[in-house]
């Protein structure tokens, strides 16, 4: 066991030695693929990461007793995961860390970490450091260091999880054989698994390359994409969105509805958390050297975003990811862009983009009591509606004692709603078809809602 | 044409419909009782003769039916979707359907081109069939009786519509003070109305052609009165169809034409036959007991904790008199000179508590004779002030001390008594001698006790037998630890999946215990409750949750015999030590032409309107309850109890508009605009404009604008802020400002400065979702005041397109706006400085009260300053005192505003000897999870004690009122012993 050092604020830090031992870190999970990849890429900077992928209900059982049941659901799971696992046995309590984000906003989940270490207190595991990953400086440690090259490597892992999440969406409902997306998707963890043991095979070249090769892997899964299905949108509070421990595996769910599920990818939340280092001093004045950085960095994530939508764009099966940019501009008429605790409004364009695409029917997920989902979320859908008659989209609440019952009660409607629109839309367009010959120059205008 | 077959299986209900064409051939609607595939099977065994052996088509649906659809291979169709089917084919034009289920409440807002928008209950709303139900037990009447009383009203009360554990906290107090169950009645129904309305339109108006549909809109013609009262609708536009209570089924039965399956009648009752139950999913428990000599060992261990009985009929001598008027419940305890029990009682108030203790007393006076006198009466719970006026008790105590004094009977070293009652759980923690920390439920997680009646009520049992199915059970389901409604979706999650009623009984029993130890005392283990633990309460009488209890804190506790009975024997304990040679308690000749009759006022001396309830006892005799203060009693109060609730709240409504040329512009008063109103008034004043301050919220208020209301769980200061753009709306206002403002003034003392996301975005929400407010100017841009330097500029550039104000001019308002900022501030503290020196000058208690700014709106407080006033406890606000305290570093990330002020405030009263501190948290705010631990562990480190009070849409300070009481119990005794200490340290 290292030598227990404190900052001067009485924070126990995570030292230097404790890495060269060799700690085992532990952090939450939210996307398995991203996380394999980060977890890879920590280690070859040194850092032994574990993303926990335990499930079950004594999950949330240790979460009660340990964080304030008002406390929003998240933090709940997520303290509640990393105490379990440190009470399971498995890891030596003198030679394990804990690593959990910590985003610096007005949202409560800036306080995870605080929350995380009265636990730890309660549970009189006081002696295991918890690292703070963040990119505002916040909570330094001597053993931890978010270097560039790491940042790299890391921002790396997201276009992969990405391009794979967004593949393999598209792919799997119109697989002809049963599983050949899920073995697509596994052989490629593992490729890039074995890439990731060394960092001479983590370059921007690389990646470039690996782009094309895994959209030609999954071009040429056997598929059947004659009959298109009703596409279904999840957007909502980051954790709920993606976890399937907290959203009750609502991919899973829907995906055994026989529909496609359309997951905005990781790289859209990044580069919202840069662009919004930007928000401040325009609107309130003050500070523009930071601006000048994040400008700098948010540019290198979008350049990532670029390249990855032109490789997926010479697949016209495929259909790329959204721009940021666009995103950001569809929700002007909405909000403001200073609207940016918690995911701010890129959660209400995310609603508008998907609508805006043809992806009309969508889950919006928060923990109950979300508190910035009331606007962004909840508070946004009347008005989208307005504007968007087609938009079908449900608000999903997610806690402890929230059933999946009601939760997929709620979700099956909407699909039935989608089903009939979708019915109807062809009945017009076959109505169309037929009296078409006649009137066929009057009906050359498209019908608005087919795109 | 053939034949087509509906089903709908509900949460309670299962309805079946066979129909050919248009006609219906066979209907029928029955409870299930759980027995969900059995009780499909036997309906349609009854319909055989008409489906005959012709194939039909058929489809299942409600939101138990589908494991059935699973099991019998027939197609589900989501229950929502089939009503909308059978209004699209049925009743074209209409606008709108509402429908009620068991446990769902739904809205349908149709569209003339086919499209149409539902509103599902969210996973926290009540209001629906098993809310009425549970109403009407608590009324003690069957739930038809309860809508033909209703019919009878005179007067509606508010009751908070969210779900039926708040309303509860309003019905019971109302009840105790002798409400008529009438005009309860009918405010339930209203409450239900009101849920439909703000919980589930969203902001999208109810009008045109309305449907109801569904059990209770069928059954309830109250209902049917009050939706149509509410929602201004004319005879032609009320549909409430004949087939009112087969929407789903006849939907499905539609649905199935085209979608559904064609079966046989032989084919479809095979498959349901050989239908096994899903397999296990739920998580399960152990049992409670693995057999009956583990059961025999505990009872035997259990009976030891028992008081001796005596026979009244035998004693001569002194006795004495314990009364606990409870929320649900009535008991009564005579006691002997030798604590023995000569009589008790222990029953349902049957919602009329007055005439139930009328009745005990004189069935005590007539086994007393001559031989027993009553030396001593003493009266304790909800009821107490009631009861204490009604019969001249001689004594009235809050029920904390009865409880703490009844557990000493059985263990002088108690350290913590937990109580689970019909309705609340409230437990302590007893430090030297004295009440240390007192928690009771909050709104969320109350109703258990009660709730585990009810349900077994909906099963057909009665709670004894369905507790005993419990102790053996093999498989308990885990049913988490949430509030009544969350539960009820579990047990029908458990029930999908084939749980027995002995595994539901026993889960329940768990979950009520969990609720107690991880809800409410949010205990980590055993240790930290305490080593003698004392539980007791109605709810405990049942073994498996005794068990329950003594399996997860992993202790074995004691559990007095008269568990139910503690408070009114600890009452007769301290009627006994009264003294008295005989009670002065009415006597058998003035009982028996006792007359009560009770009358509903409006109170209207204040903002607050309490509806006061007068009771006349005798013809003669006057008792006011629900007031908040001494105002309507006519009572002057001997000397002024400061109040700087009061104080601020007539600060802000003396900010007065001047007209400045460009016109009046709005603020809508609520959320930060009490913190920052003297800023903006200076700043748009200097501009230029007239301000005009939106009124002081009412509940009227409130009501304006809750249709457009998109999130029902945001807070209550959140919600109001559309009552009070209406309100501006209604003053002809064509400017609104409100700006976003995520930051607040910076006050240099937390990590950063942030509004909480909700206070910060507030103004997008109302933009997005009142249709009213395009038809106005409405500023709601983002600006920051944190940044004094900058303001100026970034104001300029708000206003630029409109007005183009000179760059000077702005510059100076903001000068002078930050001036009128601080010199409120000054003022504000300096009025801190004032009432803590009057207070002591003359000698009264100083409770810091601690919250947000807009605490201080008197629809948020409920006027419960004016109950600590009444208290003769002067109040000082946090930002008076909050500079004066030095939290230091805290153990949260310090980043708003409001809570730095919290810590530091708590640090302060940590540091002086006649403060307390009060922190009012609003039920919703997600943020106070974090600052009400914070703040009490700094007080608790300090050396004080820590209360929370929780509020909401609830407009009744019962539960305030004891946590009030209980405190200053408490501080007595600490001052006794302080006092007693000190007299032995001179004397020593």
């Amino acid at each position: 066991m290292a030598k227990l050092e404190y900052a001067k604020d009485g924070r126990l830090l995570f030292t230097k030695e404790m890495r060269d031992e060799g700690y085992t870190i532990l952090a939450p999970n939210m996307l398995p693929m991203h996380f394999k990849l980060f977890q890879k890429a920590f280690a070859l900077h040194g850092y032994n990461i574990i993303p926990l992928e335990t499930m079950g209900r004594e999950i949330i059982n240790e979460g009660l007793k340990n964080v304030h049941n008002d406390t929003c659901y998240p933090a709940l799971l997520v303290i509640g995961q990393l105490i379990h696992a440190l009470k399971s046995g498995k890891y030596d309590p003198n030679k394990t860390a804990l690593m959990i984000t910590q985003t610096g906003g007005g949202c409560r989940a800036s306080n995870y970490i605080f929350l995380l270490r009265k636990a730890l207190k309660k549970s009189g595991m006081e002696n295991i450091p918890v690292i703070s990953l963040n990119l505002s400086g916040m909570e330094k440690n001597p053993g931890f260091q978010l270097t560039f090259s790491l940042i790299k490597k890391l921002v790396y892992s997201i276009v992969y999880g990405d391009l794979l999440l967004l593949l393999s969406n598209q792919t799997r409902p119109y697989e002809l054989v049963e599983g050949d997306t899920d073995r697509m998707i596994e052989q490629w963890v593992e490729t890039l698994s074995q890439e990731y043991k060394s960092a001479k095979n983590v370059t921007y070249r690389r990646v470039k390359q690996n782009l094309d090769r895994i959209l030609k892997d999954f071009a040429s899964i056997p598929t059947d994409r004659s009959e298109e299905k009703i596409r279904v949108g999840i957007v909502g509070e980051i954790y709920v969105k993606y976890s399937p421990l907290g959203n009750n595996n609502l991919e899973e769910f829907l995906r055994s509805e026989d529909v496609e599920v359309v997951l905005p990818g990781l790289m859209d939340f990044v580069i919202f958390k840069v662009d919004n280092r930007k928000v401040d001093p325009t609107l309130y004045g003050g500070n523009h050297l930071k601006h000048a950085v994040a400008s700098w960095f948010e540019n290198y994530l979008i350049g990532w975003e670029d390249d990855m939508i032109e490789a997926v764009k010479k697949y016209p099966q495929f259909r790329p990811p959204a721009r940021f940019s666009d995103t950001k501009e569809l929700v002007k008429n909405y909000m403001g862009y200073g609207n940016k605790m918690g995911e701010g409004w890129l959660l209400t364009g995310e609603m508008l983009e998907l609508v805006h695409s043809g992806c009309e029917n969508v889950v919006c997920t928060q923990p109950f009591g979300c508190l910035p989902n009331h606007v962004a979320g909840k508070g946004m859908i009347r008005k989208i509606r307005e504007n968007n008659p087609n938009a079908n989209i449900v608000a999903i609440d997610y806690d402890p004692g929230a059933t999946a019952i009601n939760q997929e009660n709620r979700i099956k409607l909407m699909i039935a709603n989608a089903r009939r629109m979708k019915k109807l839309e062809a009945k017009e367009a076959q109505k169309k078809s037929k009296k078409a010959p006649a009137k066929a120059k009057k009906t050359a205008k498209p019908s608005a809602g087919t795109k | 044409m053939s034949k087509t077959v509906g089903v709908d299986i509900g949460s309670t209900t299962a309805k079946v419909v066979v129909m050919e064409g248009d006609d219906i051939l066979f209907q029928c609607y029955e409870r299930h009782f759980s027995q969900v595939r059995q009780k499909t099977l036997e309906i349609f065994q009854r319909a055989s003769m008409i489906l005959g052996d012709e194939p039909f088509t058929v489809a299942i649906s409600g939101s138990a039916g589908l494991g059935v659809a699973k099991a019998a291979d027939v197609p589900f169709v989501q229950e929502v979707f089939a009503t909308s089917e059978l209004v699209r084919k049925r009743i074209p034009d209409a606008d709108a359907a509402i429908e009620l289920g068991g446990e769902d409440a739904k809205i349908l807002f149709f569209d003339r081109s086919g499209r149409f928008e539902e509103r599902m209950n969210g996973s926290c709303a009540g209001g629906t069939g098993a809310f009425i139900d549970q109403m009407a037990t608590l009324l003690a009447v069957r739930p038809g009786e309860l809508d033909a009383l209703a019919m009878d009203h005179k007067f509606i009360y508010t009751i908070a519509s969210r779900c039926g554990v708040f309303a509860k906290t309003d019905i019971e107090p109302l009840l105790n003070q002798g409400a008529r169950k009438e005009d309860i009645a009918a405010s339930i129904f209203q409450a239900v109305v009101d849920q439909t309305i703000s919980g589930l339109a969203q902001g999208r108006r109810i009008q045109g052609k309305v449907l109801f549909l569904g059990g209770p809109l069928y059954f309830f013609k109250s209902l049917q009165q009050r939706f149509v009262e509410t929602l201004h609708l004319t005879p032609e536009n009320a549909v409430f169809p004949s087939f009112g209570l087969y929407s789903v089924s006849m939907g499905a039965a539609i649905y199935a034409m085209e979608e559904g399956k064609t079966m046989t009648y032989a084919e479809l009752v095979g498959k349901l036959e050989a239908a096994k139950d899903e397999t296990v999913t739920t998580l399960r428990l152990e049992p409670l007991f693995e057999n009956e000599a583990e059961y025999d060992a505990f009872l035997k261990r259990h009976t030891e904790a028992d008081v001796e009985r005596a026979n009244p009929d035998e004693y001569v001598g002194r006795a004495y008199l314990g009364i606990d008027c409870g929320s649900t419940t009535t008991k009564l305890c005579l006691m002997d000179d030798d604590y023995r029990l000569l009589y008790s009682y222990y029953n349902s108030n049957k919602g009329n508590p007055v005439q139930v203790v009328r009745e005990q007393l004189l069935k005590i006076y007539e086994l007393c004779g001559d031989r027993i006198v009553i030396a001593g009466a003493a009266v304790t719970g909800y009821g107490e002030d009631l009861i204490k006026n009604a019969f001249s008790v001689d004594m009235g105590l809050v029920e904390t001390m009865a409880h703490l004094r009844a557990a000493r009977h059985f263990n002088p070293q108690v350290d913590f008594v937990l109580d689970i009652g019909g309705q609340d759980i409230k437990c302590f923690k007893i430090r030297n001698g004295a009440i240390d920390n007192i928690v009771l439920n909050e709104a969320c997680s109350s109703g258990c006790g009660s709730f585990i009646e009810t349900f077994a009520k909906s099963m057909g049992y009665d709670v004894a037998s369905f507790a005993k199915e419990g102790l053996f059970a093999k498989h308990p389901v885990d049913l988490g630890t949430r509030c009544t409604v969350f539960m009820n979706s579990s047990v029908k999650q458990a029930q999908k999946e084939g749980a027995t009623l002995g595994d539901i009984s026993a889960g329940l029993s768990m979950s009520v215990t969990k609720n107690a130890i991880y809800k409410v005392i949010r205990a980590v283990s055993k240790d930290v409750l305490g080593e003698h633990i004392v539980v007791q309460g109605g709810t405990i009488l049942n073994d498996a949750i005794l068990r329950g209890f003594e399996r997860e804190i992993g202790r074995e506790v004691i559990r007095p015999s008269i568990s139910g009975l503690m408070g009114a024997y600890g009452a007769a304990l301290y009627a006994k030590e009264l003294g008295l040679e005989q009670s002065a308690m009415m006597g058998v000749e003035e009982l028996k032409t006792f007359k009560h009759t009770s009358k509903t006022v409006t109170c209207g001396r204040c903002n607050n309107n309490c509806n006061l309830t007068i009771n006349i006892f005798d013809g003669n005799r006057r008792f006011i309850s629900g007031n908040r203060c001494e105002k309507p009693l006519g009572i002057k109060q001997t000397r002024k109890v400061p109040n700087m609730f009061q104080y601020k709240l007539e600060k802000i409504r003396a900010l007065k508009g001047v007209d400045g040329g460009l016109g009046k512009i709005g603020i809508p008063m609520g959320l930060n605009m009490y913190e920052n109103i003297p800023f903006w008034h200076a700043f748009l004043t200097r501009l230029g404009f007239e301000v005009v301050l939106s009124d002081v919220s009412t509940r009227a208020l409130y009501r304006l604008g809750q249709d457009t209301i998109p999130s029902d769980t945001a807070c209550y200061p959140a919600k109001l802020m559309h009552g009070h753009i209406k309100n501006l709306l209604d003053k002809g206002i064509t400017r609104i400002f409100y700006p976003c403002l995520p930051y607040n003034f910076d006050e240099k003392v937390g990590d950063n400065h942030y509004n909480c996301p909700v206070v910060a975005y507030y103004p997008e929400l109302l933009d997005a979702n009142m249709d009213d407010l395009k038809a106005v100017k409405f500023y709601r841009g983002y600006l920051g005041i944190h940044r004094e330097r900058n303001f100026p500029e970034k104001a300029y550039e708000f206003f630029k397109d409109e007005f183009n104000f000179p760059k000077k001019l702005v510059k100076q308002a903001a000068k002078e706006a930050y001036a009128a900022y601080d010199k409120w501030e000054a003022d504000i503290r300096e009025e801190g400085k004032r009432t803590i020196e009057y207070a002591r000058k003359n000698g009264m208690k100083i409770i810091v009260l601690a919250g947000r700014p807009y605490h201080v709106d008197p629809e948020i407080n409920h006027g419960l300053d004016k109950l600590l006033t009444s208290l003769d406890l002067a109040i000082v606000t946090e930002d008076a005192v909050a500079h004066l305290g030095h939290a230091g570093r805290v153990k949260v990330l310090n980043q708003w505003t409001y809570h730095a002020r919290l810590y530091n405030a708590a640090q302060y009263v940590t540091t002086q000897k006649d403060m307390e501190l009060i922190q009012i948290v609003s039920f919703g705010c997600g943020i106070d999870a974090i600052t009400t631990d914070e703040v009490r562990a700094i007080l608790e480190d300090g050396g004080k004690l820590y209360t929370q009070l929780k509020i909401d849409e609830i407009n009744n300070l019962s539960a305030i009122r004891i946590r009030i009481r209980s405190l200053l119990a408490a501080l007595a005794v600490q001052d006794a012993q302080q006092k007693e200490k000190e007299g032995t340290a001179i004397h020593g």
